[in-house]
């Protein structure tokens, strides 16, 4: 076990992937001189060189599809877009291309591109960088989608990503690139298979990213024994673990930030609904921020994110009475 | 308080006025970072220090109905624009006397009474929103005109060629300002764009274009008559360069540690305000004492902005579910 920053696992992850591959590459705004910029790439230059590790102009559609050619040609190129929404003018290329190349190839080609991209809010950063967006990309069959939650799975799971033959969107929770954790280099992680990081038998909490942190100081704060799951794969995701984590407790509740529409938990609750309905103790349901861009002052911010102890409120509204809880903007009577 | 169109009108002809309001810029500029450490900002903030000449020179010669986008680095535009330091500190502090009720932040500055269209934080995004708005003066018969400043590393994004491409062919009355401040981010422009002079990519689009001295603002306000008067009397859109340079860093983490040494210093030789207390005294118009004047005057201005944005009220939680859609009509 070393103890390591998020960021610093990211960057341990890449140099061993580099170190293993000779293909791996990777490039994007500022990531090579400036060692990125949120210093997701240290050292990397220095050690592999200006071949393999490269600054880009402003062009996420080029350099994404540059990336996206590299890869059929027998390169794993590792592409940095610094804020999520950025890949908006680089979508075609992810969603459109490299997802339906192996589907329009006759399966002879494959597409290792691995994106990565920090997302979330928290931050201040205003609502054009501060969204998560999984749902830009989750419907993308072709596409594989992992959302990192700590330095482990930061390290795990970007080298699981690097080795996958297909294309794989990867998010990181910028609000999490200083956090410390400790990190055991030999752990492997498979892409589509959800972490249990707490067991127990009240009630299955799904959650994903940044939210995991929030899930485990509301299950501390609210002594509820709650079975704490991190997806860590959106597509594909783990449907055995949910599963048979709700089979056991009779309850679920998923943790989100995203907006309440169109999130990517309301696939979650739609399964488990459909296959448990008949053993279910309560209203799957989950918690998300509400339909609002995300606001920029401080004290929105705060509230537009699920927070501990609304999360604790509402585990013990649902536990009591097997109903769903209201959302904070119901109770203060902003909206239906 | 003076409104917005107050502020935009002073500045129109008044060169006093003019110099007065890139001081106001530059002093605006230099309180941001102190109110970080107070912990009085939060997220990012990009500051435009050396640019304060472009800004007003191109709101000196726009008219208030005309419409600009422009980026993050949008405090000086703002300010020029005619935006009262109040509502656009007010929105970097996330107060509700922001030009945004503080939901937008430093990135977000917007004002329709002057023209000025929201600020956005993505790269290159205002360049086709401004030849669509020049494509509804065409359209409606006005002679208005758009206008997008954005960067010299924007040159680099499908938008920026996109944008000009359809701007030329369809003849739009909009001027695209690339402001050349030498860096995108941290990268100096020349290893990340192969040409120095980057007004010279409108040329494939057949499209009218130069550079000009964006440190001067006589010179601003000379290019920009003339792409104006082009774009108005139908002639069709201009590209400019501006070139200029950013004094501070990229943003409020960014130190610009990368930058040749003595690079900073040449340009600062031509600092805008300088430029143009140097004009305005050799003109009789001012003298040191009263430049001196104007300068501590400001300081004490800036310090009641300060004051009354600290005292603003925060938004309420129902604030951020304003303004999200058009409200429904309540039908009778
Ligand atoms: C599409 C997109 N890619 C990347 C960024 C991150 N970013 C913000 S500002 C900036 C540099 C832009 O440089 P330039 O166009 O020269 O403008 P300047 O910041 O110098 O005013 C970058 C890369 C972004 N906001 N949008
Ligand atoms: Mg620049």
């Amino acid at each position: 076990m070393t103890a390591m920053r998020f960021r610093q696992a990211i960057v341990t992850a890449l140099a061993d992937e580099m170190r293993a591959d000779s293909s791996v590459m990777i490039f994007g705004e500022d990531v090579a001189v400036a060692e990125g910029p949120f210093k997701t790439s240290e050292g990397l230059l220095q050690e592999f060189g200006p071949l393999r590790v490269r600054d880009t102009p402003i062009s996420e559609m080029a350099f994404t599809g540059a990336a996206v050619g590299a890869a059929i040609m027998g390169m794993k190129p590792v592409v940095e877009i610094m804020f999520m929404e950025f890949l908006g003018v680089a979508l075609d290329q992810l969603v459109t291309e490299a997802a339906k190349l192996r589907y329009l190839s006759n399966g002879t080609l494959s597409v290792p591109i691995v994106v990565r991209a920090s997302c979330g809010s928290g931050l201040g950063f205003g609502s054009q960088h501060s969204q998560t967006l999984e749902n830009w990309v989750a419907a993308t069959p072709g596409l594989k989608v992992v959302h990192l939650s700590d330095a482990q799975s930061a390290y795990s799971l970007m080298r699981a990503a690097i080795q996958d033959p297909d294309p794989v969107m990867v998010l990181e929770p910028r609000i999490l690139y200083g956090e410390r954790g400790e990190v055991d280099t030999s752990l492997k992680m498979t892409i589509g298979q959800a972490r249990m990081i707490r067991s127990g038998g009240a009630i299955t909490i799904v959650s994903l990213g940044q939210m995991v942190n929030v899930c485990k100081s509301a299950i501390e704060k609210s002594g509820i024994d709650v079975e704490l799951i991190d997806l860590a794969t959106v597509v594909p995701w783990d449907r055995a673990a949910v599963l048979n984590s709700v089979k056991k407790t009779g309850r679920l509740v998923v943790v989100e930030e995203s907006p309440e529409s169109g999130g990517w938990g309301s696939e979650i609750v739609a399964t488990v609904t459909a296959e448990l309905f008949g053993s279910l103790k309560g209203a799957p349901f989950r918690i998300t921020t509400p339909d609002v861009p995300v606001p920029y002052s401080g004290v929105l911010e705060t509230r537009y994110v699920p927070t501990d102890d609304d999360i604790v409120r509402q585990l013990t509204h649902a536990i009591g009475t097997g109903e769903k809880p209201k959302t904070w903007w119901q109770l203060e009577g902003i909206k239906k | 308080m003076k409104t917005s169109l107050q502020r935009r009108q002073d500045i129109k002809t008044d060169k006093i006025a003019q110099y007065e309001r890139m001081v106001e810029i530059r002093e605006f500029e230099e309180q941001i970072n102190a109110l970080f450490a107070a912990g009085l900002v939060r997220g990012s903030t990009h500051l435009c220090q050396g640019q304060e000449a472009l800004d007003v020179g191109i709101a000196a010669v726009l008219r208030p109905d005309d419409v600009v986008l422009a980026t993050y680095r949008g405090h000086g535009v703002a300010l020029a624009l005619g935006l009262t330091p109040e509502s656009v500190l007010g929105e970097i502090m996330g107060k509700t006397n922001g030009c945004c009720g503080g939901v937008g932040g430093s990135m977000h500055m917007c004002d329709m009474s002057v023209g000025l269209l929201p600020t956005s934080a993505i790269v290159g995004a205002g360049i086709p929103i401004a030849a669509g708005a020049a494509l509804a003066f065409q359209v409606q018969g006005k002679d208005n005109v758009g206008v997008a400043v954005f960067g010299d590393g924007a040159s680099n994004i499908g938008a920026f060629h996109e944008g000009l491409n359809l701007a030329a062919i369809w003849k739009l009355p909009v001027i695209f300002i690339c402001d050349n401040n030498v860096y995108g981010e941290y990268s100096r422009i020349n290893t990340t764009t192969p040409i120095e002079d980057l007004h010279t990519r409108a040329e494939s689009y057949n499209m009218p274009h130069f550079s000009l001295d964006g440190m001067d603002i006589a010179a601003v306000e000379k290019g920009m008559t003339e792409a104006v008067n082009r774009a108005r009397s139908g002639g069709g859109p201009t590209l400019i360069e501006a070139k200029t340079y950013r004094f501070a860093g990229h943003s409020r983490a960014d130190q610009a540690l990368y930058r040749p040494a003595g690079e900073l210093e040449q340009w600062q030789k031509r600092d805008p305000l300088k430029v143009t207390e140097e004009g305005l005294v050799a003109s009789g118009l001012l003298t040191p004492e009263k430049i001196e004047k104007i300068k501590s005057d400001m300081k004490v201005r800036m310090q009641e902005v300060i004051e009354t944005c600290s005292a603003a009220p925060e938004p309420t939680l129902a604030s951020m579910f304003e303004n999200i859609w058009t409200p429904v009509k309540a039908s009778k």
